[in-house]
């Protein structure tokens, strides 16, 4: 027998090479058989379809292609969205002037950050026009793009009004534009705080369309919670309004939170267990139950402490938004589920 | 021109995967990767943006005495996968450019020219077809060969097929077809034929139907497929309810606040 050839790794692959190689003995000893994709050792049960497997656990659905863009898209939009609503409601009842600003200063940012997040997620951003060939009252995608753009303009004009009223004073053509900009903004930012649990309700994803009538709500009221807690941050901390808005919010968030934790349902296992589980709880936490808390210490607080609104409205605000990669995250475990596809749901007569 | 649809018989599937290769060369559509499932000879998985037509490597417990199975070895049937050309199509109702159509033939087509990869189809269709491609940004999937029955030929794979496996025709005759080969199956013994063809569904019957033996859930072919659209009366109450909760709240905020001054 010949001297085997002898190896001389003289580079960083050849070497990685044999370290493979190396790795393969390493857990054939130990083992006796190795765990990689294609290898089946003899006597090892080969993988079977059968109706409680599906295909080779092989899942069924697609998960959402949408990347980073999207779940922060969803915050931005439903934030934008209250705050529209806030600063109108706060104009037409005659509240403090800085805050009816502030709140159009946050949906004039939102309807420019909003488009902007959804045109990149596209697969193709140039073709974003092709939106605006059809409206489809079917396709909450189409309805949601058609209030986006109504939105936008509307906000951005409010605040642009807004802006050449302060620097140049008041004029005629600029109130008109201001009123109708509010107005619209108004009208338009309503379903703009809270399609987007439309938008992923109606959809084949089990978590999600098992959700459909909880997520518009409990998305309204991450976006209320996020929007107070963004015009808290910019100093209205002592407005009674935002403290009950934010209170009503959390409440609601926590009884949401409450919803998901005591249904049972295999669809909302991901809510649940795993990462995204725990992911969804931060956010509930963070969203109900810690600004609750911090609001009603504020309110029973000696000068009802403006710090500890401080702090509910960050807890808000970070809530709102981990809530929303919580739900992208617990569609994509969902469409992984290959059980849930198989399990019949059609109504036994 | 009449409705038409595929009716694809597993039971004639010699797992030769032509349709595959036919589709594929029609449609110009792209490899996969070269990768191993382990899984039988299936080394794609599933239907996606660069797959259209797929083979699957259904492998079972042995079931002695049946199909002409030894005890020792595993029982093994292909079945040709494609889109089901929904007659309730959750992608097409999703579509918000209008991108995807109902043909004259009965398919659902995506205009590969109007979408902008907006990805919502892919959430929307409840038998996981539809899919955005990585390097294009576009979705894809089978086009009922829309250009070739355009000139009244038949799509690629149903051509292709050496076993008449895949069949290719106006869809009532074809449902008769199917229940004609169904109780013939029966009659030679085979008890567990049957087709899948989802009509008791809110997607309201399929434009490609299958016949398979046994749980159609072994080709995860899914009992109870639903387009996604039956959830957006639940879904807008609750958005209603989530504006009206807020302009209501929103306005006792502030007029109350009001009312107190500060």
């Amino acid at each position: 027998m010949s001297d085997p050839i002898p190896i001389r790794p003289d580079n960083a692959e050849s070497l990685r090479r044999e370290r493979r190689l190396d790795d393969i003995r390493r857990e054939a000893e130990r083992h006796g058989q190795l765990q990689v994709v294609g290898a089946r050792p003899a006597g090892a049960p080969f993988p079977q379809a059968s109706p409680e497997n599906g295909y080779y656990q092989i899942p069924l659905l697609k998960q959402p292609p949408w990347t980073w863009e999207i779940p922060l898209y969803f915050f931005v939009g439903g934030a934008a969205g209250a705050s529209a609503v806030i600063g109108a409601i706060a104009d037409y009842t005659g509240a403090d002037r800085e805050l009816v600003k502030h709140a159009r200063w946050i949906a004039a940012a939102g309807s420019v950050i909003s488009p902007a997040l959804l045109i990149s997620d596209l697969g193709r951003p140039e073709r974003f026009l092709a939106m605006m060939r059809v409206f489809k009252i079917q396709s909450p995608m189409s309805v949601g793009v058609w209030t986006l753009l109504g939105f936008s303009t509307a906000a951005a004009a409010a605040a642009f009004a807004g802006f050449l009223n302060d620097r140049y004073g008041p004029s005629l053509p600029v109130r008109v534009l201001e009123n109708a900009g509010q107005a619209a903004s108004l009208a338009f930012g309503l379903p703009f705080s809270n399609y987007t649990g439309v938008l992923i309700g109606a959809t084949a994803i089990p978590v999600w369309n098992k959700n459909a009538g909880d997520l518009p709500l409990h998305f309204g009221a991450s976006g209320l919670g996020a929007a107070v807690g963004l015009l808290e941050l910019m100093g209205h901390r002592r407005s009674r309004a935002l403290q009950a808005l934010g209170l009503g919010a959390a409440l609601f968030e926590m009884w949401e939170g409450i919803r998901i934790e005591t249904r049972s349902h295999a669809e909302l296992d991901p809510l649940k267990h795993g990462a995204s589980g725990w992911i969804t709880r931060a956010g509930g936490m963070l969203s109900g139950p810690v600004p609750m808390a911090l609001r009603a210490a504020s309110l029973f607080s000696k000068k009802r402490s403006p710090n500890l609104r401080r702090w509910a409205a960050m807890s808000s605000i970070a809530g709102s938004l981990i809530t929303r990669l919580a739900w992208v995250h617990a569609g994509h475990v969902s469409a992984r589920d290959w059980k849930l596809p198989l399990t019949d749901n059609r109504r036994q007569p | 021109m009449s409705v038409t649809a595929f009716l694809t018989d597993s039971t004639l599937c010699i797992g030769c995967k032509a349709c595959e290769v036919a589709c594929k060369e029609w449609n110009g559509v792209g490899e996969d990767g070269l990768e191993w499932s382990g899984y039988s000879y299936d080394n794609t998985g599933a239907v996606g943006a660069s797959t259209w037509r797929h083979v699957k490597f259904v492998e079972q417990a042995p079931v002695p005495g049946v199909g002409g199975n030894a005890g020792e070895q595993a029982s093994w049937t292909f079945s040709s996968d494609v889109c089901k050309h929904c007659e309730e199509a959750g992608c097409l109702e999703a579509c918000p450019t209008g991108s995807i159509v109902r043909t004259e033939f009965g398919g659902v087509f995506i205009q590969p020219d109007v979408c902008n990869g907006c990805g919502y189809c892919v959430v929307s269709c409840p038998f996981g077809v539809v899919e955005r491609n990585q390097s294009d940004g576009r979705a894809f999937k089978c086009t009922f060969c829309y250009d070739r029955q355009k000139v009244g030929l038949q799509p690629a794979c149903a051509k292709a097929c050496p076993t008449e496996s895949i069949k290719f025709g106006e869809i009532e005759h074809l449902r008769g077809e199917a229940k004609k080969r169904v109780d013939e199956l029966r009659r030679r013994g085979m008890d567990d034929a049957q087709i899948y063809d989802p009509t008791d569904t809110s997607v309201a019957g399929t434009h490609a139907m299958f016949i398979v033996r046994g749980d159609p859930r072994t080709y995860n072919l899914p009992p109870s497929p639903e387009v996604p659209t039956v959830h957006l009366k639940n879904a807008w109450r609750s958005s209603a309810i989530a504006a009206g909760l807020l302009l209501g709240g929103a306005l006792l905020a502030f007029l109350t606040d009001g009312r107190d001054g500060r």
